[in-house]
């Protein structure tokens, strides 16, 4: 009688079944925009055939799956992952093999299936949201028929011992079977494997948790399969493929005994274990098996043997053996690998070995300088290394300079003594980088301006709230090339909105550069642009700014660069007219009555502890520390990615985990050396709704009118057009409801900035800026806590973990004056009179309402169970009439404050 | 009654032969197809045979029972080209599921007066989904093979439509048949599911049928038979077989081969042998019947009858023939590794 085994079963155009005696299969993973540069760069640039050759290849060395992955924050996701797949269908040499859908987003990893006639791998799922969503998303995968792999990762975080690996194993296994009716053969788990040898201790066991959780989950659910991410262990050795293919090697052997079926690895690049020369392979089996590895022996034993192996078709040689090279390949390999250590000597050797000093920064300094911009361009190397090697690059130029000075004081004399004119020849080309008027943030600018610098520019950069006339007369006066402009708050959106018609007003033919956090392409192109003929561009982040200055700064590309944004910047503002008469908005009388529903009968409301001002001076930077956020800080550095996972990125884990290393070593120096000082104050009122948007809050001798926006957008079927006002009990309530605020600083950053500034260490710089952002943002964080379980103490008990509290999981909110939920800075006049001011804190406000110091966060408290964060969205002009008539503010000012929110 | 799973176990089924073949010979004029209702439509309409359930049930209502009369113990709906993207060709993209409803009606109509007729010989009527004019793997640019005429969602949501029409009009059985594009199977498939999860009612059993195009033993998308079964084992299907393209003869080694790799019931119905010079089947009823009969002898098969060009005679001569062996056995399907 014919019998049918419970295997795995999955198709491209021919079958694949993994039988028990099948081998270990290779799933190809080139095809994966996060893993390859280059597979990333073919996408990004749409050269699909090239993309298709990779795949081939693939196949060719071996693959039978490839892992498809498209992830990329620069790619449309689902568009991508549509296209390649259907091109893949056309090919039978690479779509005979079954494809595996690799996306961290759902929604592209079913834009794949759909396009797939074979049975396919969804990599992943997962119980990181919760079983809700995964039972959900595993239907949806089984009505595909596909087959899943489902990632050791639950509400908690991801499994990295043994024991969290094989429990959430089995949670799913049991959920999948029984609730969902997957058969076991169609389940294949992925129990994390982790970066190996990284220094950190508690990462030495991640292989045997691995290979140990593997073999465990194959004799608990014999039918399932186990595969995982293999370069994944190795990468803290990236840059050394000899080493690396040597761990892969040593680690599958293991891995597979312990019942791994299979793996995404660089298919024809496996050496096999046997031939693994005998040292290697001892330590590679010691830092696996995590023996001999009492404080970090092993490791360090593996390091050392790592970096005397030459890395193979690599520029880069972990050794000291780049002294003993010629003094231009010492500075350039000094610049490309930020090293200071013997930049002042290797300058010297080499001004004196030149002809003239400048001579030294046009040859060997520049060309180092060169080559770390076309390693950035191209995806090797990342921010935090490329302000190192400015880093180095300025100290260079700084043992030069008093000798050009010299120099050039010399020929003035010899000019004067001849009586010729002097013509110096003109330098590189100068750009002007500026924060505009009433705006404090600079991380974003300062970073730009490094890369600059980086790639041969002059920068001059004037700082913060920079007043429109000062930026036009400094780029007259310098002969500047381009005019740069950043800002971070809303109101600096209108500033150079205004700086760009000055422009115009002025004739500068200059372009302009427009970049920032609030700022976007389709502000800049319906608002921006429309004001100035000579070329405003949108550049979306630093490494961008080199290739959109290159291109202004060329002759031969500038006239067609700028027809080309011209050309897209119309399309968006035909595209920002059309969208504009799509969306619906109720009339403001009808969205006013459109409220949340809350039942304030019923309601009993927690009076504050205290009501007035409670102030919080100098509070320990060590408690605030606790309560950071990293994910925004590595976002300031470009870096993108779910801290901590970003720091065992297959791509940028290695630079985002020294960079981490870094930023931790200087926190540890601010809070020993007390650098910063925290300051915040919190109080709490009486206060109740009084008109539909419309708050009082009585503050003892005088009663302050809070004014609300409300969402006017015309909303589904039972949501409601929110206002914060709403969170707030009305007035004919017999119980008093109350309102709170708040607002924090980190102050003392200014000396520190100096002494980085002075000793030419822009990477430390911006590192404690950074810091200090995050400082102010955890303390709010910390402070809005202590608000809810002890000042206010509307939460009498409260468990919630760092990560909850970044998910804003807490009961009651903190927005901001100026940000979505409450979209006009003006009321922060109001916030800071209740908090006593600006004496209370110190911080200042600037003439568009930004905070100085920049390390600065306010915000209200609503501490109504319901209240939760929303955006206001557009406005109609029905409420602004309204809104205007409230704050008695004249319809012209009222326009200029609320601009991005109005059609 | 019995069900359709316990008539499976008792004996080798049979299903219809051909509907367009039955329906040429009513010779029928452009006037015909378009009866009183559709007199004025602004297209022809003439070739449009799904039509004809509303504009002319009596005459599908008669072919079934010539069918049912020959032997058959189930049927196929009339709704080979019943989806709103097939429709389009005539422009009759709205009247998609009312055709569905009409050919279900007349198919039920007739199964129910043999049943009622003969209770030991239950008829079911299959709903059949046919594959589209559009692929959803193949592009219709040679020069842009990245191309889709139309998308995974369009596929699902017109078959949508057309599954909610046939079970409303009273199908037993849904009938995803003439596979050459796994994808727009799988479309069928994803779009059954739904249709029943979000409709709360039972799901009806699914008979899956694909079609080899020529001697590669591939699907028109390109797959291996055992491929297109795994690409589409989900359905956790009543039945899997082969259909169209093939005549009996060519078809028997996919048969074999599907048989042994098969979990379910297997199904075979090819056409009346290859179409001559002038694009007619010319095979004989005895002759289609007598290779049939080796697949039942040999235990290839659970379901046969006949797709293009066959007519009652074919299936009044398979069915005899097969009548006198035992149905293929199910396989033993295991749930867990032994050596």
């Amino acid at each position: 009688m014919t019998v049918i085994k419970p295997y795995l079963r999955l198709s491209g155009l021919e079958p694949l079944i993994v039988r028990p005696e099948t081998n270990f299969i290779n799933v190809g993973e080139r095809t994966n925009v996060t893993g390859s540069k280059m597979f990333a760069r073919l996408i990004r640039e749409g050269q699909y055939e090239a993309a298709l050759a990779v795949a081939r290849q693939q196949v060719e060395n071996g693959a039978q799956v490839i892992d498809v992955n498209m992830d990329d924050a620069l790619l449309d996701g689902v568009q991508a992952m549509t296209t390649f797949l259907n091109l893949v269908q056309s090919e039978p040499d690479i779509a005979k093999i079954p494809i595996m859908i690799d996306s961290s987003k759902f929604e592209i990893i079913e834009a794949g299936i759909k396009c797939v006639q074979g049975k396919c791998i969804v990599n992943s799922i997962s119980m990181k949201e919760g079983e809700a969503k995964f039972i959900e998303q595993a239907f949806i995968c089984k009505s595909y028929g596909a087959s899943v792999i489902v990632m050791a990762f639950d509400e908690v975080g991801q499994a990295d011992t043994k024991t969290r690996k094989v429990e959430i194993c089995k949670r799913a296994y049991k959920i999948l079977t029984e609730q969902v009716g997957y058969a076991p053969q169609d389940i294949i788990f992925d129990p994390n494997i982790f970066a190996i040898a990284t220094g950190i201790e508690e990462h030495n066991n991640y292989a045997v948790d691995f290979i140990e959780a593997t073999r465990e989950i194959k004799q608990a659910m014999p039918l399932t399969k186990v595969s995982g991410g293999v370069s994944n262990v190795s990468f803290s050795f990236r840059g050394n493929e000899h080493v690396r293919e040597a761990i892969h090697s040593v680690f599958l052997f293991h891995a597979i005994k312990a019942g791994m079926d299979m793996g995404i690895v660089n298919a024809g690049q496996l050496v096999v274990y046997d031939e693994i020369e005998p040292a290697l392979r001892a330590l590679c089996e010691d830092v696996i098996l995590n023996r001999n590895n009492d404080n970090n022996e092993t490791t360090e034993k593996m390091i050392a043997f790592a970096e005397t192996v030459k890395a193979k078709g690599k520029e880069i040689i972990k050794d000291e053996s780049w002294r003993k090279q010629a003094v231009e390949k010492r500075l350039s390999h000094a610049l490309v690998n930020g090293i200071t250590d013997y930049i002042d000597a290797d300058t010297e050797e080499a001004r004196q070995k030149y002809p003239q000093p400048l001579d030294v920064i046009e040859g060997p300094l520049m060309d180092g300088m060169n080559i770390v911009g076309d390693l950035f361009g191209s995806g090797k190397m990342f921010l935090p290394q490329v302000v190192k090697s400015a880093r180095v690059m300025k100290k260079a130029v700084a043992v030069l300079t008093p000798y050009i000075e010299q120099e050039k004081e010399d020929r003035k004399n010899a000019h004067i003594a001849a009586g010729t004119v002097n013509e110096e020849t003109a330098g590189a080309a100068k750009i002007l980088l500026a924060t505009v008027k009433g705006d404090v943030h600079d991380i974003g600018k300062n970073i730009v301006g490094v890369v600059l610098g980086c790639n041969g520019y002059d920068i001059i950069d004037l700082g913060v709230m920079v007043s429109t006339d000062k930026i036009l007369e400094t780029a007259v006066k310098e002969k500047v090339d381009i005019i740069g402009l950043s800002g971070l708050i809303t109101p600096s959106l209108d500033e150079m909105v205004h700086v760009a018609h000055e422009m115009k007003r002025r004739g500068i033919t200059l372009p302009l550069m427009i970049g920032g956090a609030t700022t976007s392409r389709m502000h800049t192109a319906v608002k921006i642009a429309p004001q100035y003929d000579e070329g405003v561009v949108h550049v979306l982040d630093a490494s961008r700014s080199v290739t959109v200055a290159g291109s202004l700064l060329s002759k031969e590309q500038k006239p067609a660069f700028l027809q080309n944004i011209k050309a897209e910047y119309d399309q968006l503002i035909v595209d920002f007219g059309n969208k504009k008469s799509t969306k619906q908005y109720l009339r403001f009388e009808e969205a006013q009555k459109n409220v949340i529903a809350i039942d304030w009968e019923n309601y009993k409301p927690v009076a504050p502890t205290f009501t007035g001002t409670k102030v919080l001076d100098n509070y320990p930077l060590a408690e605030i520390a606790e309560y950071i956020d990293w994910q925004p800080f590595f976002i300031a550095w470009e870096m993108h990615g779910k801290f901590p996972a970003i720091l065992t990125d297959p791509v940028i884990g290695i630079e985002a985990t020294r960079l981490y290393n870094d930023a931790k070593k200087l926190l540890q120096q601010i809070i020993d050396e007390k650098w910063l000082t925290a300051k915040g104050v919190a109080g709490f009122w009486p206060a109740n709704k009084v008109d539909h948007d419309t708050i009082d809050v009585d503050n003892q001798s005088e009663v302050i009118k809070l004014q609300f926006l409300r969402q006017q957008i015309k909303k589904t079927a039972g949501q409601p057009n929110l206002s914060l006002a709403d969170f707030i009990a009305p007035a004919e309530q017999s119980y008093q409801d109350h309102i709170g605020a708040f607002s924090v600083t980190i102050q003392g950053i200014e000396k520190h900035i100096k002494k980085f500034e002075a000793a030419l260490d822009d990477y430390n710089k911006i590192i404690l800026q950074a810091l200090a952002d995050r400082l102010a943002e955890a303390f709010a964080e910390l402070l809005h806590k202590k608000t809810r379980t002890q000042y206010w103490g509307y939460v009498s008990e409260e468990q919630l973990t760092n990560e909850q509290l970044i998910k804003e999981e807490y009961l009651g909110i903190r927005p901001a004056p100026g940000y979505p939920a409450c979209p006009d800075h003006t009321e922060k006049y109001k916030l800071f009179e209740l908090l006593g001011g600006e004496e209370a804190t110190g911080i200042h406000l600037t003439e568009s309402l930004a905070m100085y110091p920049a390390a600065s966060v306010c915000g209200w408290y609503f501490a109504n169970p319901q209240s939760k964060y929303f955006g206001v969205g557009k406005i109609e002009k029905d409420q602004l009439d309204d809104y205007a008539r409230r704050k008695g503010m004249n319809i012209d000012e009222a326009t200029r404050w609320l601009r991005p929110i109005l059609e | 009654m019995k069900t359709l799973q316990d008539c499976l176990k008792d004996r080798i089924l049979i299903i219809d032969g051909a509907m367009g073949t039955m329906i040429q010979r009513h010779k029928l004029e452009e006037k015909d197809y378009r009866g009183e209702r559709f007199k004025d439509w602004h297209t022809d309409v003439k070739g449009n045979n799904d039509l004809l359930s509303i504009t002319q049930p009596q005459i599908i209502e008669a072919i079934h029972k010539q069918y049912l009369e020959a032997g058959a113990d189930i049927i196929e709906t009339n709704t080979f080209s019943s989806t709103f993207i097939a429709q389009a060709d005539y422009d009759m993209q709205s009247l998609a599921y009312e055709m569905n409803v009409a050919s279900a009606t007349c198919a039920r109509h007739a199964a129910d007066e043999y049943t009622a007729g003969n209770p030991d010989k239950p008829r079911f009527v299959a709903g059949a989904i046919g594959p589209l004019n559009k692929t959803l793997s193949l592009s219709p640019d040679v020069n842009n093979p990245g191309y889709r005429a139309v998308t995974f969602d369009e596929v699902a949501t017109a078959y949508t439509e057309q599954i909610k029409g046939l079970v409303e009009g009273g199908v037993d059985i849904i009938l995803i048949e003439t596979i050459f594009d796994t994808l727009n199977a799988k479309a069928a498939i994803y779009a059954t599911k739904n249709y029943f999860r979000a409709a709360g009612i039972p799901e009806l059993p699914i008979m899956i049928s694909g079609t080899i195009t020529d001697a590669s033993g591939r699907t028109l998308s390109g797959q291996t038979l055992e491929a297109f079964y795994v690409s589409v084992m989900h359905a956790n299907p009543i039945s899997i077989g082969l259909n169209c393209a093939l005549g009996a003869s060519e078809m028997r080694p996919h048969i074999e081969e599907l048989s042994q790799i098969a979990g379910c019931f297997t199904s075979a119905y090819p056409n009346a042998g290859l179409p001559n010079a002038f694009g007619e089947y010319d095979e004989q009823p005895h002759e289609t019947a007598h290779i049939i009969e080796e697949w039942a002898k040999e235990g290839f098969v659970n379901i046969v009858g006949g797709c293009c060009g066959t007519t009652p005679d074919h299936i009044k001569h398979i069915a005899d023939e097969v009548s006198k062996f035992k149905p293929r056995e199910l396989p033993v399907v295991e749930i867990e590794l032994v050596d």
